[in-house]
C-alpha cells in the first residue's frame, strides 16, 4: 500500500550510473531536460528515446519500477495529450465534428507532447532512483557552493533537505503502523463521505503529528550533544572527487545537447 | 476441539515485484483453540509480526487463507472489518496510537465503532480501566500527560474494550521498567481468567513465555518452527539456541547444574520448579 510509493525512492546499485558522482548526476539532468526542450521533430525525438532507452538499460533499474513509479502520473500525461490534439491547428484536417478538430499536425504534437512528459519523467527518475539522498543533498550543496559567497545558508539548505528525505520513509512507515493500529481498533478510512473521512484522519494525524515533534526534538538533541553547530569549518567524511567516467559522462552530455541544437536549426 | 482461529498455507510477500522483495511468511498452517494462551517467539523479523496481522485481516495474504470461528475472514469486505472487533490486536508500542482528549474518549474509540450503545460503551470502558488497572481518576485526563506505563495500560485497555474473542498483543512489555512489565503481564492473565477469551502474546521474553504460557509456537525464519507445551519446546535447548533465541534463564541454570552432576529432574523452566527442585534435593527443608 503505502510501501509501494516509489517516487524519489532509491534503489541500491553498482552500475556505471550509480558509481558516477551526483554532481556529475544533477548537471547531466538538467542537460537532458534542455536537450528535450530543444528537440523538434521526430528525428531529433528518435535520438533522445535511444539515449533514454539506453541510459534505463545501463542503470538496470526495470521498465516495471520506472512505469509504476509514473502510475499517479497518468492523469496529467493524458490531458496534455487530449489537449495538444484537440487545440493544435494546422496541417491536414482528419477529423472534423462539432467544436473538435482533429489534424495531422495536432496528432504529431500530441504524440510528441506525451513522449516528452514520459522521458522528463524518466531521467528525473532514474537520478533518484540511483543516487542516494544524502549523496544527491552533498551534490547540490557542493554546486550550490558559490552562493555561499551572497549569504545564502547553502548547508543550513541542504541539511533540512537531507533531514526531509531521511525522515520520509520513517514518517511513512510511521503512517502505515498508526493506520493499522487504528485500523485493528474499528478505524475505517475507505468508506464515507467526504466529511466524515476527513474526521477519520484525526486518530491518524494527531499521533503523527505528535511523533514528528517527538522525533524532531530527540534528533535535534542528538545533534546538540554531538556538538553539532552549522556548516562553519565542517569537513566530510566521505570527500566527493570527479573520476574519468565523470567527465567522459559530462562531455557525452554536451555533445548530446550540442547534436539535438544542431539538429533543432536544420529542423530534423 | 473447535478452533477459533485457523490459517491454511498463509504466506506473505512484502515489496514483490522489486529489488526489495522479501517473503515474510511462508506456507503457515496453525489451530489455536478456545481459552489458550499461546506464546509466541521468533527472532526479530523471524515472520511473527506480519502472522498476528493476518489474524485480524490487516494484512492479505498472497496465497493462503484464516478462518476465524470456520469462516473465512477474507470471504467479503463485511467479513474483514467484523473480525477488527472478534480479534483484537494490540500493536507493539502501543501507546503511539492514543489520540483523544481524554483517557475515557480514548478507551471508548473501539466500542464507539462498534456503534455500541451509551450504557454498552460506559460498561465496557470501566471494566477494561479496571482489568488493567487504570484508575477512573485518570478518565477525564489527556493520555499525552500521563507516564509511559499509563499510556501502555491506557493503549491496552482500549482493545480490551472491545471485547475480543481472541486478544493478540505484540511485545506488550517492550520498554517497559520490570515492575511495569509484571504489571501488564499480570493484566493479560488477569483479563483472562475473568473473560475465558484467548491470548496470543508476541514476546521476546522466555521467561514471561514459560511462566503463562500454556503452549508455545516458534517462528524462525517465516515459518513455525517449533510448536507445543513449554516442556516439550524449551527441551530443545540446542535448536532454540542455534536461531538465535534463549531458553528461560531457570532452564539454562537447571541445565548449568545438570552438566556439573546434580540429578535434577527434567522440565524446570520456571524460577519456581527450580527452586522446588533445588529443594527437593537439599531434603525438602526451606532455609528460611
Amino acid at each position: 500500500m503505502l510501501k509501494d510509493i516509489t517516487i524519489g525512492q532509491y534503489f541500491p546499485g553498482n552500475t556505471i550510473i550509480h558509481r558516477l558522482d551526483p554532481r556529475t548526476k544533477l548537471i547531466l539532468v538538467v542537460v537532458y531536460i534542455a536537450a528535450l526542450f530543444t528537440a523538434r521533430e521526430w528525428l531529433s525525438y528518435g535520438v533522445m528515446l535511444l539515449v533514454t532507452c539506453a541510459i534505463v538499460a545501463v542503470s538496470r533499474i526495470s521498465v516495471r519500477t520506472l512505469t509504476r513509479g509514473m502510475k499517479p502520473l497518468v492523469f496529467i500525461i493524458c490531458f496534455t495529450g487530449v489537449l495538444n490534439l484537440f487545440y493544435t491547428t494546422g496541417g491536414t484536417t482528419l477529423f472534423d465534428w462539432w467544436i473538435f478538430h482533429v489534424t495531422t499536425e495536432g496528432v504529431k504534437r500530441a504524440v510528441m507532447m506525451v513522449v516528452r512528459i514520459l522521458m522528463l519523467i524518466s531521467g528525473t527518475f532514474l537520478l533518484t532512483y540511483t543516487t542516494s539522498p544524502m549523496a544527491l543533498t552533498d551534490g547540490l550543496e557542493l554546486l550550490l557552493n558559490p552562493l555561499k559567497k551572497i549569504h545564502v545558508p547553502i548547508h543550513e539548505m541542504s541539511m533540512v533537505m537531507s533531514m526531509a528525505l531521511r525522515f520520509i520513509p520513517t514518517l511513512i512507515e510511521e503512517t502505515d503502523k498508526i493506520m493499522s493500529a487504528q485500523r485493528a481498533r474499528g478505524a475505517d478510512f475507505e468508506t464515507g463521505k467526504l466529511l466524515e473521512r476527513a474526521k477519520a484522519l484525526l486518530p491518524l494525524l494527531v499521533p503523527l503529528f505528535v511523533s514528528a515533534f517527538r522525533r524532531a526534538d530527540e534528533l535535534a538533541i542528538a545533534m546538540e550533544s554531538r556538538c553539532y553547530h552549522g556548516g562553519e569549518g565542517r569537513t566530510r567524511m566521505k570527500q566527493l572527487r570527479m573520476a574519468g567516467r565523470d567527465w567522459l559522462a559530462l562531455f557525452s552530455g554536451a555533445a548530446l545537447l550540442a547534436l539535438i541544437i544542431v539538429m533543432n536549426v536544420y529542423g530534423l | 476441539m473447535e478452533s477459533v482461529i485457523r490459517t491454511e498455507n498463509l504466506t506473505h510477500v512484502y515489496s514483490r515485484g522489486t529489488p526489495f522483495e522479501k517473503t515474510a511468511i511462508h506456507d503457515v498452517s496453525v489451530e489455536i483453540h478456545p481459552g489458550e494462551l499461546v506464546a509466541v517467539i521468533g527472532h526479530t523479523g523471524s515472520g511473527k509480526s506480519t502472522f498476528m496481522q493476518h489474524l485480524n485481516g490487516l494484512l492479505r495474504p498472497d496465497s493462503g487463507s484464516v478462518y476465524v470461528d470456520g469462516e473465512d475472514i477474507f470471504a467479503s469486505k463485511e467479513a474483514t472489518r467484523d473480525v477488527r472487533f472478534k480479534v483484537g490486536l494490540v500493536f507493539q508500542y502501543p501507546e503511539y496510537q492514543l489520540f483523544e482528549e481524554t483517557v475515557y474518549r480514548d478507551i471508548s474509540f473501539g466500542p464507539r465503532n462498534m456503534k455500541l450503545s451509551e450504557s454498552e460503551r460506559d460498561e465496557r470502558v470501566r471494566e477494561a480501566a479496571r482489568l488493567t488497572g487504570v484508575g477512573e481518576e485518570l478518565f477525564e485526563r489527556s493520555p499525552l500527560e500521563l507516564s509511559g506505563g499509563q499510556k501502555r495500560r491506557v493503549a491496552i485497555a482500549g482493545v480490551m474494550a472491545m471485547r475480543p474473542r481472541v486478544l493478540i498483543l505484540d511485545e506488550p512489555t517492550a520498554g517497559l521498567d520490570p515492575a511495569g512489565c509484571a504489571g501488564v503481564i499480570r493484566n493479560i492473565t488477569d483479563y483472562r481468567e475473568e473473560t475465558g477469551s484467548t491470548v496470543l502474546l508476541v514476546t521476546h521474553s522466555m521467561d514471561d513465555a514459560a511462566k503463562i504460557a500454556g503452549r508455545l509456537i516458534v517462528f524462525h525464519e517465516g515459518t513455525i518452527a517449533m510448536d507445543g507445551t513449554p516442556d516439550e519446546v524449551f527441551s530443545r535447548q540446542r535448536e532454540l539456541v542455534e536461531m538465535g533465541l534463549d531458553v528461560p534463564q531457570s532452564a539454562a541454570i537447571a541445565d548449568a547444574l545438570r552438566a556439573r552432576g546434580v540429578a535434577l529432574p527434567a522440565s524446570i523452566y520456571t524460577s519456581r520448579s527450580l527452586r522446588e527442585a533445588v529443594l527437593d534435593l537439599a531434603g525438602g527443608v526451606a532455609p528460611c
